[in-house]
């Protein structure tokens, strides 16, 4: 299967080894394989497949993974520069995902 | 349905849960198998018709026949996701329930949060389920996870979560392989097939943007001393095509890594055939030529950059400097392109 990929060295995800109890939920969230687990850690494959789901973060039950979590959606954006709001999945009144 | 009226016996008012007596009175029946209609239907929001009102009610199912130690499945309540969901569920007995996510699919509730911790917590009180099961375990799907913080819905409802694999094909070798999902099944895909068929919804929300603009030209006809035929509409017809169908379809094959380049560049293959058959690279329509060339391939460009939302695998933070290096250079070049056309369009002889 050919790999996508957009841009590099623009994910915010961020893991602390220090803070890691090894559970491997991060492994299991993430849709893009971003994380392994060796030798009772968490370690980043490719920080550059990570979409900023936010799934890592939000499951983690030592706070050692954080991601500035978003919405990959040029359109959201857009949405969001002309309403003056953060831009978001929320299509009310509008089409959307 | 707790005030489901087959629980009474005998007399069932033709306006309620027709088919949901042979299960829990709290569950309605529901197939694995789809009929024509739900096949419509999925085509139809395919297409971007109805698509934001195309639900299933929230609450507890019963696929096959379930009993108090069968798995509960969790899922949406769009509902192409939860027929996806069920016509994938032939030969196993199972809840489904669907929880309130506004009709909208797994992975895109989630984000926004309305397929959230609270919202499981709260309809597996809503229906009872505590009393329907006699376990206490739930199987999420894995895109829920952005939404759905696994521990704290245990400590909240007391039913543990597991993740599920990301697509419902997957959820048959998942449960029959004693609730194990390979990597494969953990990894989002987005292959050709993936990505054609949401290429419809994509074309279609494009030609509705492009009415008015049809519309004006139209209108400039009026008084243009060229005035736009058929020849223009294909051109553009094109170029949008070529962002919402061909470089979607395309996509990983084409060299590049920003949507709106790859839109870019085969807008720009485009316009250059189509300028070149229709004679405007000639000295006397070479205005109209570079016109174009300067127009349509921003148009591509544009459409290509909006399906980053419909893509597995781009980030907020990716697709914010995408759009800061793209937006400034698409709109001067639609522009200068538009006021090329325009002059030959109103300049006499």
């Amino acid at each position: 299967m050919t790999a996508h990929k957009h841009l590099n060295n623009v994910a915010t995800l961020e893991l602390d080894t220090e803070k890691c109890v090894g559970c491997g939920i991060c492994a299991t969230v993430c849709p893009h394989g971003v994380f392994v687990i060796e030798s009772g850690k968490a370690r980043v494959t490719d920080k550059n497949r990570c979409m900023e789901c936010g799934a890592c973060a939000l499951n983690c039950p030592a706070e050692a993974v954080t991601v500035e979590k978003g919405v990959g959606c040029a359109s959201a954006v857009i949405r969001g520069w002309l309403t003056g709001s953060e831009p978001s999945c929320d299509c009310s009144g509008g089409e959307c995902c | 349905m707790s005030d489901c009226c087959c629980s009474t016996g005998s007399k069932r008012p033709s306006c309620c849960c027709s088919d949901s007596c042979g299960a829990d009175e709290r569950a309605r029946s529901v197939s694995t198998t789809l009929t024509l209609r739900d096949r419509f239907g999925g085509f139809k929001v395919r297409w971007g018709v109805n698509r934001m009102n195309y639900t299933v009610d929230p609450g507890l199912y019963a696929v096959g026949n379930p009993a108090a130690e069968s798995p509960v499945l969790v899922t949406a309540n769009y509902k192409l996701t939860f027929d996806t969901v069920r016509s994938n569920l032939a030969g196993i007995d199972c809840w489904l329930l669907a929880l309130d996510t506004k009709g909208v699919n797994v992975w895109c509730a989630a984000g926004k949060g309305t397929f959230g911790t609270d919202e499981v917590v709260n309809r597996i009180e809503q229906v009872g389920l505590a009393k329907v099961v006699a376990h206490r375990e739930l199987i999420l799907p894995q895109l829920c996870a952005s939404g759905v913080n696994a521990l704290e819905v245990k400590r909240r409802s007391e039913f543990a979560v597991t993740f599920g694999p990301i697509r419902a094909a997957d959820i048959k070798e998942f449960i029959n392989s004693g609730f194990t999902a390979t990597p494969e099944m953990r990894t989002a895909r987005f292959t050709f097939a993936d990505r054609l068929v949401l290429t419809p919804v994509e074309f279609a929300s494009a030609a509705k943007a492009s009415a008015p603009v049809l519309a004006l030209l139209f209108l400039l006809n009026l008084v243009a001393a060229r005035q736009f035929g058929s020849k223009d509409f294909i051109a553009y017809l094109g170029a949008l095509l070529v962002g919402t169908v061909v470089t979607p379809a395309l996509l990983p094959w084409i060299p590049g890594r920003a949507f709106s380049w790859k839109g870019w560049l085969l807008g720009f293959i485009w316009t250059a055939l189509i300028s070149w058959g229709f004679g405007w690279l000639s000295p006397s329509a070479r205005m109209i030529g570079v016109g174009y060339l300067l127009l349509l391939p921003s148009v591509s460009a544009y459409f290509a950059m909006n399906f980053t939302g419909s893509s597995t695998y781009t980030s907020f933070s990716g697709v914010i400097k995408e759009m800061k290096l793209t937006i400034p250079a698409i709109a001067a070049s639609a522009v200068a392109g538009a006021v090329l056309i325009l002059i030959k369009t109103f300049a006499r002889g």
